[in-house]
């Protein structure tokens, strides 16, 4: 009685077993780190230097370091804040609205996408604070006491809106992620030989024996914390968003930014995560657990929110138009046909022609024509943010004030620094922690896999495949 | 204390299933079982109630709301009230986004403490587990023994017959 779907593909393939999934996610984590990871670490630590300097530069000598000017106030800084926090979208809107809508792909991703989430935030978390200048007095923008010797935060304001969103989705996705995890760790730590292993993962773990009472509890708890990041993580771009959207600089003060970032968000945040998965599958031999079909549904996202993002360029574009108001028409010509025209044009061809691509199948199942899109979207998006805080700040109502804004070194080191910063993170999370969730995965394997399963009994009680509109096989 | 348990070793969720069904319509009380990962049916056969965590979390949110809501209008409505952008001083409006937020970390962070504390989850460097390929493949089965009233031969053959692959005794400290 096993659900045979001649039309969905196991997610699983090659004939697995329970103990092929911990073997195969467990290999990296026990081996020896190998050469090629120890190469692609030293890169990422030559960024996490590169980042380090370029810190010290701007906290040593002040914000006069980066190429920001009083009419272009925000420019790399913002730009590449949410240019992160976009990509840290992804990985709670895999474990969360993909496990409400009750998507078993996921469960193969989900790890390593919420990993990202958590370090691309991390990466994101660094430009404000850093603009700051004097990112130890950081805490000010915490509701303190007037006694303190401020008065209270505005709480009118979006940006603070975004401290308390960025910190609410980054301990959440943290928690939500860690939960996952116990149970991994717990494997890890039944097999770990060696004894500064065994405890480290004892310590990981928390104690997990997975008794049915507990694992009870963390689908429970699983369950509802999907339910609570779902509208977690549609607010945090919806909130960032609205650093823009209630200024009234023409190109930011309109009403479409919520649905139109949050689109955005899901779109770079997918791509990041393709970017990175194509490679994690590959290095780890991973391929049986990521498949084509994985990559083919990703990109189907990818479609959906690139459309969503090319329909709300070509609204605002429209809305500009109908609006009458001279300030925002003027905003968007000056996007398309004024000195950064090549940014928004970059950013065109990246998010709305290139991903059109993914309406052919044998594209969506190409794992090069993947890769290289998936790219051509995380510069697409950059752009995106870079388009709409610079173009429309560099020329705002004031001809006199209008200014041209060219990065510094330090901007650039900051930038780079940051995804040197993200990738030694990422390099680590794959050595050290299980990159896919097995035990998700081992949930899973006996109704999605190839391997035909002949148990003596159905279900009790009920026909386990009587809520399903799968078909079965006659035997 | 020691404790004595015999342990029923499965390799199939459906074999478990039907065993911990037989094996509680014998009579026979079972301690725990194991599994590497969560087993649909398992709660209804082991007569697991639906766990009361989502109330903790409704509480906590409802805390969240609340303690977000007063936090705001008292401070910038009674404690220190500025005009701002010539909006009143209590513009509810405004206080939304952080009263989600709240809502969601209250309930989130709540739920998962309230979780950690009665599940005995807690990070610790020794771990007391029955059988260690209950984290890899296999489905424990742990029934205590009561000195001089369990029958060894007949819970051994009634774990047997319903499909155990092994059958093994333990002792563990409680």
């Amino acid at each position: 009685m096993q659900h045979v779907s001649p039309i969905r593909e196991p997610l699983v393939t090659g004939g697995k077993t329970y103990h092929d999934i911990t073997e195969d996610v467990c290999r990296q984590v026990e081996a020896k780190p190998n050469a090629r990871w120890a190469a692609a670490l030293a890169v990422a630590l030559v960024g996490l230097a590169i980042f380090l300097w370029s810190v010290y530069r701007t906290l040593w000598f002040g914000i006069g370091e980066w190429g920001l000017n009083k009419t272009v106030g925000w420019a790399w800084d913002i730009t590449n804040f949410v240019w992160w926090v976009g990509i840290g979208h992804a990985g709670t809107l895999i474990s969360a609205i993909l496990l409400l809508f009750r998507q078993k792909w996921r469960t193969s991703i989900n790890r390593a996408a919420e990993a990202m989430t958590i370090f691309a935030v991390i990466c994101a978390a660094m430009f404000p604070v850093l603009h700051m200048g004097r990112p130890w007095l950081a805490y000010w923008v915490l509701p303190l006491p007037n006694t303190f010797g401020s008065l209270w935060v505005n709480f009118n304001s979006p940006l603070l809106w975004d401290v308390f969103a960025i910190s609410t989705y980054f301990s959440v996705s943290l928690v939500f992620w860690y939960i996952g995890l116990i149970p991994d760790f717990a494997t890890i730590r039944d097999r770990a030989t060696g004894p500064i292993a065994r405890r480290a993962y004892a310590f990981l773990s928390f104690g997990w024996t997975g008794s049915a009472k507990a694992w009870s509890r963390y689908e429970t708890v699983s369950l509802i914390l999907a339910g609570l990041a779902t509208p977690l993580v549609l607010s945090v771009h919806t909130i960032v968003s609205m650093d823009f959207a209630t200024s009234v600089i023409p190109g930011w003060h309109t009403t479409i930014f919520p649905p139109y970032f949050v689109a955005g968000a899901i779109f770079s945040g997918f791509a990041m995560v393709l970017t990175l998965m194509i490679i994690t599958r590959k290095v780890f031999k991973l391929e049986d657990y990521i498949t084509l079909e994985h990559v083919e549904s990703m990109n189907k996202v990818i479609i959906l929110t690139g459309s969503i993002v090319g329909v709300a360029y070509i609204t605002e574009f429209f809305i500009a138009w109908y609006s009458g108001v001279e300030y925002e028409q003027y905003a968007f010509i000056n996007r398309a046909t004024g000195p950064y025209w090549w940014a928004y044009w970059a950013m065109m061809t990246c998010n709305v022609i290139t991903p059109q691509l993914f309406w052919f199948r044998s594209i969506r199942r190409s794992l090069t024509a993947t890769f290289i899109i998936s790219i051509f979207v995380n510069i697409g998006m950059w752009f995106e943010r870079f388009v709409i805080i610079v173009t429309s700040l560099h020329r705002d109502y004031l001809p006199s004030s209008w200014a041209m804004f060219s990065p510094t070194i330090i901007d650039i080191g900051v930038y780079v620094g940051t995804i040197g910063l993200f990738f030694t993170l990422f390099l680590l999370f794959a050595k050290y922690f299980p990159v896919v969730n097995m035990a998700e995965v081992k949930a899973i394997l006996k109704s999605s896999s190839e391997v035909k399963h002949h148990p003596h009994r159905t279900m009790h009680g009920t026909d386990k495949d009587s809520h399903t509109n799968t078909h079965h096989s006659n035997d | 204390m020691t404790k004595k348990f015999v342990l029923g070793i499965y390799d199939d969720e459906d074999v478990l299933l039907q065993a911990i069904e037989n094996v509680r319509a014998a009579g026979t009380n079972i301690y725990e079982v194991f599994s590497p990962y969560p087993v649909h049916g398992i709660d209804d056969v082991l007569g697991i109630k639906r766990s009361r965590l989502p109330i903790v979390a409704f509480f906590c949110g409802l805390f969240g709301t609340s303690f977000a809501l007063w936090m705001q209008i008292w401070m910038l409505g009674f404690d220190w009230p500025m005009i701002i952008g010539g909006k009143p001083h209590i513009a509810l409006p405004a206080f939304i986004p952080v009263t989600f937020e709240l809502t969601v970390l209250c309930a989130a962070f709540g739920m998962v403490i309230t979780f950690f504390i009665v599940t005995k989850l807690k990070p610790s460097f020794k771990v007391n587990v029955f059988d260690k390929r209950s984290t890899d493949d296999k489905f424990v089965m742990a029934i205590e023994v009561k000195e001089g009233k369990t029958d060894m031969t007949a819970l051994n053959d009634l774990l047997r017959s319903n499909g155990a692959i092994e059958v093994n005794e333990k002792e563990v400290i409680k």
